[in-house]
Order: structure tokens, then sequence, then C-alpha cells
């Protein structure tokens, strides 16, 4: 961990019609870390995500990225400026080729600075560089996965795919969906090295989980939310120690055993 | 698909004939068979539109050839943006009106040759239209076709009422063409350059990000990319092609008045679609060049011409609803067989 808060949420509330879906939500993520957010079905965590990437407009609170206020921009400024977040039903471009949905991220404002108007400097088009972000991700480059329609990939694939098109911005900092769920035990075996090259690789993450124990493996802190609000925050083990989180995640003491027994 | 014949269950399969898969790598291409598979349709399509004005004898149907043709450009048009940028507009009428009145009160207050009105009627009429529109973006399917549709009912009624731009006479004494066979083979040109370059647009890069809006827009605006930008990109293109058929109509009839905020041009590109197969962009062309005649043809049957006109797209939409170019391209590039399952 290097110190510096590349995230900043201040006190964000939002309501649907009657329902407080989040009410002075808090929390700072600090730069180069693996930061999850858990908690049960409904509890506001998919809402956070899309208050900070500008999806939805929050009612109160205010976002710090990199200490710029953020708050309520479009979705397409903040992304922009390196805050990218993948869908937790995935999105990819059903009628394209998988390497083709990563052209659309390379053709934006930033990753055309970077980039040039062919997309990879040097390195050739935008085509190129897809294959080669879609190699990283865990496509094979020779196989004809990647050439695929992304309506016939299947689960795995579609998952890596919506963390390609993060990628493809070039993120500082990648909000993550539930990347882990519908998805096999030796697939999510797969996306755990994943994570922790994103994170080597000088990425800030921030993961929603219910995959515990995968997310405990990379995440350094983790917080807990529950009807919309912050139950608790701090390192996975004395989070899952609190009495509260065991009575509002699973109303059981067996959540302990099941995390750290294997 | 399946098919019960006897005891014996029977699939049918669909699979690319060999020539295909030869032919789309351009590297691939090594035999005069396989230039001919791929040149053929093309070729057939652009000599075929420039023979037109040649065969037809009588100027009544050649001028038909030229108002099937600015049709064409609507329907590639609305073509473009349902299927590519997932738009439905019925915006022709308006495309062509905002087009044919700007060409025409440019000939007419600035004296300008139709060689300056059309360019800058083409331009002109895109930013108007897409202004006019750009509110309307935001909306998704059925209702960005109301707005669309709104417009130029609006317009003619504020022409009609305040007496502007000649009130209900229109403008006449436009500038017509300094000859008959610049008249038609311009405007054939114009749809051939039309049809090949949106047919390449759409496999750009950027045409990528117009049909990545059509398929997620959540995921473009994910993507760091503005829907509402390449939406007013994808409008600009599709409403230029239809302002240039408008100045063009202004200036092949010497004229211009409400009557080109007429329905037929918002409604007929859609049927060309249906007909044509949509998302072929070839296919709503050959509709225009098919329903256009048809429909002068059907003159003589007097309002019994609507009854025709019915038939037959009815038919189209019961027994061949993907339309002509979809089944045509499909044969070309595949063959079926029968699998037992």
């Amino acid at each position: 961990m290097s110190g510096e808060n590349i995230l900043q949420v201040t006190d964000v509330s939002k309501t649907f019609g009657g329902v407080q879906a989040l009410l002075n939500v808090s929390f700072s993520v600090q730069q180069g870390e693996v930061f999850g957010i858990i908690g049960p079905n409904g509890s506001g965590k998919t809402t956070l995500i899309n208050c900070i990437t500008g999806f939805i407009k929050m009612d109160s609170g205010k976002v710090l990225y990199k200490s710029k206020d953020i708050s309520n921009r479009a979705p397409n400024q903040i992304a922009n400026l390196g805050l990218t977040r993948t869908f937790q039903i995935m999105r990819p471009y059903y009628s394209l080729p998988a390497y083709k949905n990563l052209i659309i991220p390379l053709f934006s404002p930033r990753a055309r600075k970077k980039g040039g108007w062919r997309g990879g400097g040097k390195l050739g088009d935008r085509g190129t560089v897809a294959i080669d972000i879609l190699e990283e991700i865990g496509f094979e480059r020779d196989s004809f996965v990647p050439y695929k329609l992304a309506s016939s990939l299947p689960t795995g694939y579609l998952k890596r795919l919506e963390l390609a098109r993060c990628l493809a911005l070039g993120p500082d900092l990648i909000l993550c969906d539930e990347v882990f769920s519908g998805l096999s035990m030796s697939e999510i075996a797969s996306m755990v090295p994943l994570i922790e090259k994103l994170q080597m690789d000088g990425i800030t993450l921030v993961m929603i989980e219910h995959r515990l124990r995968e997310l405990f493996r990379v995440a350094s802190r983790v917080m807990v939310l529950n009807f919309g609000e912050k139950l608790t925050e701090g390192v996975p083990e004395e989070v899952m120690a609190d009495e509260r989180v065991k009575e509002a995640y699973l109303g059981s003491e067996k959540l302990l055993d099941y995390t750290f027994e294997a | 698909m399946n098919k019960e014949i006897g005891a014996i269950e029977r699939r049918r399969e669909r699979l690319d004939r060999g020539i295909k898969v030869r032919t789309e790598g351009i590297y691939a291409v090594s035999s005069l068979k396989e230039v001919a598979y791929l040149a053929l349709p093309r070729l057939i399509l652009i000599i075929g539109l420039l023979l037109l004005p040649l065969l037809i004898p009588s100027l009544y149907w050649k001028r038909v050839v030229s108002i099937a043709a600015i049709y064409a450009l609507l329907a590639l048009g609305f073509d473009f943006l349902a299927h590519f940028v997932g738009l439905v507009s019925l915006g022709g009428a308006l495309f062509i009106g905002v087009g044919g009145y700007t060409a025409a009160l440019l000939n007419k207050s600035l004296g300008l040759s139709p060689v300056f009105t059309i360019p800058m009627a083409t331009v002109g009429g895109a930013m108007i239209c897409t202004l006019l529109l750009l509110p309307a973006l935001p909306l998704r399917g059925v209702y960005f076709a109301i707005v669309t549709l709104m417009y130029p009912l609006t317009l003619m009624r504020i022409i009609e009422a305040l007496n502007i731009f000649g009130g209900t006479d229109g403008i006449l004494g436009v500038a017509g063409f300094p000859n008959r066979w610049i008249e038609q083979y311009l405007i054939i040109f114009i749809v051939i350059f039309a049809l090949f370059g949106l047919r390449r647009l759409v496999n750009e890069d950027i045409g990528l990000v117009f049909r990545g809006v059509k398929d997620n827009d959540q995921s473009v605006r994910a993507s760091g990319l503005s829907i509402t930008l390449y939406k007013a990109i994808a409008v600009f293109i599709a409403s230029g092609l239809g302002s240039l058929g408008g100045a063009y109509l202004a200036h092949i009839y010497m004229w211009s008045g409400i009557s080109q905020f007429a329905l037929d041009f918002s409604v007929i590109p859609i049927a060309a679609t249906v007909i044509g197969g949509g998302g072929t962009l070839v296919g709503p062309l050959l509709g225009c060049f098919f329903l256009v005649p048809i429909s002068e043809w059907l003159r003589e049957f007097g309002t019994l011409r609507i009854v025709f006109y019915s038939v037959i797209l009815m038919a189209f939409i019961m027994f061949r609803s993907e339309g002509v170019m979809v089944y045509a391209q499909r044969k070309y590039h595949q063959f079926q067989r029968w699998v037992k399952v």
C-alpha cells in the first residue's frame, strides 16, 4: 500500500421512491490496494458503484477521485479519467466478435490520446491492440475464441471480456461488480491470479463479491454494507469476527468457519 | 427447424460455402472464379444502376428513376440509423424538406448555381436537422420515431400559417440542371457512392462504435464515449443523405414547396427496407428501385393503388419478413443440407 487515497467517497445517499438504497456511505480506497465491498443481497453494493461512476445520480454526497470532485459527472467523462467499471450482468456487444468489442473502448478519447489515430501507436491498429489485451486477460491468441461473436461466448469469457473492456481504457481504478459470480470453481481459480496480476500492474481495484474466500485472498481491506448503510470496515479477519456482520450477512455463526476453514 | 419425416428426425444445417471462406481474407483470392465471386455481385449492381437511364426510353420513366434514387438515399439513411445505430427514424420528410428549402432559398436569394447549392444544402440541411433532433437523441425506439415524425408536420404547418418561403405556393423558379444526362447520372453516382461509403463506414472503428450504441449503449458510456455525440454524428450522416436528396429534388422540379414535407418520404424508405432486407444497406436501395416504379405504375388505378401497395407489403411481411437481400445473401454465401439428429 502506498498511502495516497485514489478514491474518497463521502456521505453518499440515494433513495428510490421510498426505499433508502444508500444512507451516508463513506469510505476511501488507497492507491494500489484491492478493496472489497460485501453485504447481503439488496444492501446497495451495485447502487454504490452506479453512483460513483455516474450511471445513477446520487441524492447527496461527494466522490473525490485523485482529489478531483467527480460527483454526478457523466459516466463517459468519469471513464475517461481512468475510473472504469464492470457490469454485474455482462454487457458485451453481442453482435460483434469478441476482439471488436474492445475497439469501442479503444476509440475513447482516453485511449486515443495514448494510441494515436490508428489506436496502437507503432504497435498497429486497434484490432491488434485488442487481441493483445484479450490474450492478457486469458483468451488464447491463436485459437478462434477472440474472433467468435460475443453472443456465442460462455459466461467465463464474457466476464473476462468485461474486465478487458476496462483494461482497454488504460484505467487507474477498476470497480468490479461481481466478476466471480456465475463462474465454476475452476474458472474462479484461474481468475484470481488475473486479479493479482492487475494489482501488480499498479491498478487499484474495488471488488464487490459474494465469493468471500476468493475475495479475501486478494483484498487487503473490506467494507460491509447492510440495508444501504455501512456496518464496518477493516481487514477481512477483523470484519468477519464482528457480531453485527455475522448477524447481517448470514444470520449464522457458520460464516467464519466457511470463510477461513480451507 | 426440426421437421419430423417418418421416423427419422432431420435438421437443416447451414454452412458457409467453401468459396466464401476462401475469399474472406483478401490474400486468399487466387483464382478468377474467386475474384468473380467477390466482384460480380457488386459489378452487376453498379453496371445495372448505370445502365438504367440508357435502357429506359421515356422521359417520364427516366424521371421516376431519379426519384427512386432520391428515395434510395433516404432508405440508406434509414437502414443505417435503424440497424447500425439503433435509432428508428421517420424523419425522411424532414430531411427532404429542409434540404429542398435550403437549396431553393440559396438559389433564389443568393443566385448560387446548383453546383454550390447542393453541397451547401447537404451540409447545412444536415446541421439543421441534427440540431432539431438533438433534444430527442436520448430517446429510444418509438419515442424517437414520434419526434422525427412530428417535425415535418409542424414545419409544414408553420410555413403555411406564417406564409413564409412562398407559403402554400412554394418557391418557384429554382434553377434546373444544365442537361438531363447530368441530372440522371449525378444522382446515380451519388447513390452508389453513398451505398459503398456507408458499408465501409459501418465496418470502420467509428462504425463499430455506432453498432455498439445499438447493441448496448450503457456499455458504450462505460467505455468513455458519449452516446449523444455518436448518435448526433450518425443523425448528421443520415440527414445529410436526405438533405442531399431534397436539394436534388428541388432542382429537378425547379420548385420547392410544402409537399416536400409529405409523409411519403418517411414511409416509403421503411417499406423499401422491409422488402429489401434491413441491415444489408443494399436491400433498401433495391427496394426503392422496386417500390417507387410500382407506386408510379399503379397510379392509373387511382386510389386502388394503396390497396395493391398494401397487398405487396403484407405479402413480404408474411412470407419473406427478413427481406429479399438477407435471403439472397444467405443463398449466395451458404449451402444447406439435411442432417440426422
